[in-house]
């Protein structure tokens, strides 16, 4: 899947609603908190990461397995992006 | 509220009057609730079900205590020298039973073994594996480690994908559920009930397998902290080598402490830091008492916290669509009552 151009919070929050069985009217915002919201366990949190590494074709290392990069989607959007080169040093959160 | 803090005695116990209270308790249960003639128990070798069975005997005496040693292709030899000395100590009739040929014919070391060798492709049968828990008291999520080791005694590492984590997890469950099978059996061919050994840690962090050890008619010492459960065992007169050992999991071939597979720490600070959290004791505090870092202590709380939620489904029964009332044995006899007398 082609996706440099696309927004890759549409593109991780379609998995999240693919993959996790997802009751009633629950709403990912961009700064939803996965972990606080239970959103996802430790075990979603794997899934997630082996998708973000399939899909934006980026190796997370394991001490880059922390809340502060893929807790919410507007965390993983700009840790991809880093880990892709596609952010300034300036513009690192 | 005065706020709880740590002191050397916050885990202490008087093992006369808890002896006392556990036995009371399983008379009770067993006797009256369960309506059973006595107790099945795995023996495992190691501190708790070593535990357990001293307790059983206790309460029922031995005449009234079955225990069995279930060993597996990767089991310790030293546990099931562990669990037949407790036996023979303690009076228990035993029965020990081969499970290997029962998992082979499953597929549970096919199923484990191909996931392994997704990860290390070299992996074979003269090969050794174990999995570690890693992340989580680094305030990383918790993940698994694949730790192999060749023949020659080379030893690589990796991360386990989620698809390979679930595989070898799911196919090592095998290992506790036949167990558990192994033991109703017995408790129905003697009417007996099932005996389940988790300590405090196990049962409220979610260590063990929904349907394979966790499975169980009573648990008596769930309530106990691991440290209690070692001041209960050299109470009761649980031999040295077994009240000394380093728990493990006894379920991988490599040799895998407790604390490498599943806890943050080692059992006696993972109790105090449990204790702790349990008592709503900062996590400063219990970094200051157990010589780490607060943010190493917040860690820990955190996990604490994520492996409850964990533990949520492994402890839950069966879900229905609307609540159905329990049989109300009261309402069953009268019922029985008016039957014959119509």
């Amino acid at each position: 899947m082609d996706v440099v151009m696309q927004d890759i919070k549409t593109v991780v929050r379609e998995f999240l609603f693919d993959n996790f069985v997802m009751a009633g009217n629950v709403t990912i915002a961009d700064d939803t908190l996965f972990m606080e919201e239970h959103i996802l366990d430790s075990t979603g949190f794997l899934e997630l990461i082996a998708f973000i590494e399939e899909t934006f074709e980026v190796r997370i290392y394991d001490q880059e397995m922390v809340p502060e990069n893929l807790n919410s989607l507007l965390k993983i959007e700009n840790f991809v992006r880093r880990k892709r080169g596609d952010l300034s040093q300036d513009a690192r959160g | 509220m005065s706020r709880s803090q740590l002191h050397p005695g916050i885990l202490a116990v008087d093992c006369e009057a808890e002896t006392r209270r556990i036995a009371q308790w399983m008379t009770e249960i067993v006797g009256c609730k369960l309506r059973r003639r006595g107790v099945v128990i795995a023996m495992s070798g190691g501190i708790d079900s070593s535990v357990c069975a001293a307790l059983a005997v206790r309460t029922f005496g031995a005449s009234k205590v079955y225990a069995l040693m279930l060993p597996e292709r990767e089991s310790s030899s030293n546990s099931l020298a562990g669990a037949t000395r407790v036996a023979e100590q303690f009076g228990i009739s035993y029965s020990v039973e081969d499970i290997a040929p029962t998992l082979e014919a499953l597929g549970c070391y096919h199923w484990r073994d191909q996931a392994i060798r997704a990860v290390f492709p070299e992996y074979g049968p003269d090969w050794k594996s174990k999995i570690v828990i890693a992340g989580g008291h680094e305030g990383s999520f918790n993940y698994f480690k694949l730790v192999v080791q060749s023949p020659t005694g080379e030893s690589h590492e990796a991360r386990l994908p989620v698809r390979e984590y679930l595989q070898v997890v799911a196919a090592t469950n095998f290992k506790q559920r036949v167990r558990k099978t192994i033991e109703y059996f017995h408790a129905d061919r003697l009417n007996y009930a099932v005996i389940g050994t988790p300590n405090r840690l196990e049962y409220d962090q979610g260590f063990f397998v929904k349907n394979g050890d966790g499975s169980a008619d009573l648990k008596p010492i769930a309530h106990l902290y691991k440290t209690q459960v070692y001041a209960l065992a050299r109470y009761l007169g649980i031999p040295e080598e077994i009240c000394n050992a380093v728990p493990t999991t006894d379920t991988y071939s490599l040799q895998q402490s407790q604390d490498e597979f599943y806890f943050a720490l080692p059992y006696d600070k993972m109790d105090v830091a449990l204790w702790a959290f349990n008592h709503g004791v900062p996590a400063e505090d219990t970094a200051s008492y157990l010589g780490m870092t607060p943010a190493q202590a917040s860690f820990v709380y955190k996990d604490v916290v994520a492996k409850r939620q964990a533990a949520h489904y492994l402890h839950a029964t069966p879900e229905l669509v609307e609540p159905v009332a329990d049989p109300d044995l009261t309402r069953c006899q009268e019922f029985q009552c008016a039957a014959k007398r119509s």
